[in-house]
Formats: C-alpha cells, structure tokens, sequence
C-alpha cells in the first residue's frame, strides 16, 4: 500500500524558500500570487502491519520536525 | 593530566578535522575520533564535539538523519550525565534535532548561503564554554551555512533570553535569527550550539584568535586550571 506523507511549515512559521518562489512566479510575470508555501512530500510503500499509530510515530520521529512543521498522513488505495 | 576530547565525524563532516586541531592545540592532548555509526563513545570523555559539514548530505532536513545515528544516542546519554558537548553549524543543527536544544535551524531569510566573518555579542560570560569572554563583548567568528536561521516560538525565546540561555547573537544581519540568536546552551548548561566556527579563529594566521578562546574556557574550566 502506499502512503503519501506531506510535511509542510506551521502557520507563522517564516518560509524564505516560499516567498523566492512567489518572487520568481512574480518575474515571470504571472500576476495574482499573493502568497507560496514550499513544502515537502514523502511517498512510502507499506504492508498491512503498519498502524496509523505506527505511521504517526514515523512522522513525529523523523519525517517532520515537530518544531517547525506540521504533517498529514494519507493512504493510497492500490 | 590527560584531558579526553572526542570529535563525531558523520558521513558528509567536514570540519571534523579542523575542531580536532583546535581541541588538540589548546588540551595539548590527541583528540580521540568517533564515527557515526559507532553504538560506543570511549570511556570518560572530558568533552564531546559535533563538527560542521553536511552530514548526509542534509537529505530531509540538515542534522535530521545525523540525530538519529547510532552515536548520537551515546550522545544524548553523556550530556544528560553532564559530559560537555559543543555543536558547531552542522553539529548545532544535529543538536536541535536530537532535542538537546530547543528550536531549529531554517533555511537563512535571503536564501544565499552564506560564508564570511561576522561580528558577534557575548552574551554570557558565565557558561563553561564563555567564561574566558567578558560579557558584552564584541567578537569575530566566521561562518558558513545555508541553514543557520534560527527559530523557536516566543515563549521558549523568552525563556532562553531569561535564564541566560543564549550565549552568542549576531551583531550584524546575517541570516534572519530569531533575535539575532548566534549559539544557545541547554538548560543545564553543558551543550552549546552555534553556527559559528570558532574552530577557525585559532590563530593570528586565521585573522584572530577570538574563537581559541572558546576552546580556552572550556578546557581551562575543566581541568580547573
């Protein structure tokens, strides 16, 4: 089964990597942007044992930095 | 007497033989030399160093993987029994993400990477690893990070800046810190982080020696002398 984990900033969080990339649609003359957020997505490949206590436990260990970033767990049907 | 310093050298370290020298030069000691994947820290270490670098290869976020490496769970044990640790850069950065520090290290506000010499404040003169700077203090320290913005919410700020937590802050803009925070110690005070190198500020042929005395508080305070 796959599992798409998307790690993106908390709120409030300052995004230096999103705001170049708003400044760059910005140069290239795509109007109406008023604000991007660079996130990132991880794509795991599991079999049935893993819970989504176990998922949730991955994210808060490893994939995010609980400091920073929130997360959302999503299961891919075959 | 010996003095038994100990650099971690993570795949993707780089400045692990550069803060070697600098502890060697100034304990007068051979530095020993842990690798990451090490379950063991030698024995009775007096000081443990994390070096600068882009341990494995920064992959999901700089320091990420380094903190859960096998040594860094010795680590993590040493520093709660009270065994100094200093994180420089990339090693600041593992500390952040093992816990050992509060906050984070971001990517820097103007995205450049940036390598130069900055001016710094001290802080405080108090710590293990200041005592040899006067307070308030203007020193200079190179660095050279991509990743050296730091953050952590306003309540955990506040608590750092009131129990003297903060050691070191930029007196220049430099990467968009949470106020201007350069290297912060954990609550006991036995590890610093910081983004700059003092490892390379050793001598006159360097441009200044204001980062041996980093190395001179700390050894100095240690073996009492």
């Amino acid at each position: 089964m796959k599992v798409r984990v998307y790690v993106s900033l908390k709120n409030g969080v300052l995004d230096p990597q999103g705001r170049a990339i708003r400044h760059s649609l910005e140069g290239l003359g795509f109007s109406g942007v008023i604000d991007a957020r660079a996130g990132r997505l991880i794509e795991l490949e599991v079999d049935e044992s893993v819970t989504d206590e176990a998922l949730d436990d991955m994210c808060r260990k490893l994939l995010a930095n609980m400091v920073i970033e929130n997360y959302r767990v999503e299961r891919v049907a075959a | 007497m010996s003095f038994r310093a100990a650099v971690v050298t993570f795949p993707g370290s780089n400045c692990d033989r550069d803060l070697a020298v600098a502890l060697e030069d100034v304990t007068g000691e051979e530095c020993l030399r842990v690798w990451h994947g090490d379950a063991d820290l030698p024995e009775r270490l007096d000081f443990i160093a994390l070096p600068g670098g882009f341990s494995y290869g920064d992959y999901l976020r700089s320091g990420a993987m380094a903190a859960r490496s096998p040594i860094m769970r010795a680590v993590v044990q040493a520093a709660g029994r009270g065994v100094p640790v200093l994180g420089v850069c990339n090693g600041f950065q593992v500390l952040t993400e093992t816990g050992l520090l509060p906050g984070a290290l971001m990517r820097n506000a103007g995205i450049r990477f940036v390598c130069r010499n900055v001016a710094l404040t001290v802080e405080n003169s108090q710590s293990l690893f200041t005592s040899h700077y006067m307070k308030g203090q203007r020193i200079t320290i190179p660095v050279a990070h991509h990743d050296g913005n730091y953050f952590a919410d306003e309540a955990t700020l506040d608590r750092l800046e009131g129990e003297g937590r903060v050691a070191f802050r930029y007196a220049e803009v430099v990467n968009g810190s949470a106020r201007d925070i350069a290297g912060v110690l954990n609550d006991a005070g036995n590890v610093l982080g910081m983004m700059p190198h003092p490892e390379r500020m050793m001598e006159r042929a360097q441009g200044g020696t204001d980062g041996r005395t980093l190395f001179e508080s700390a050894v100095r305070g240690l073996i009492g002398a």
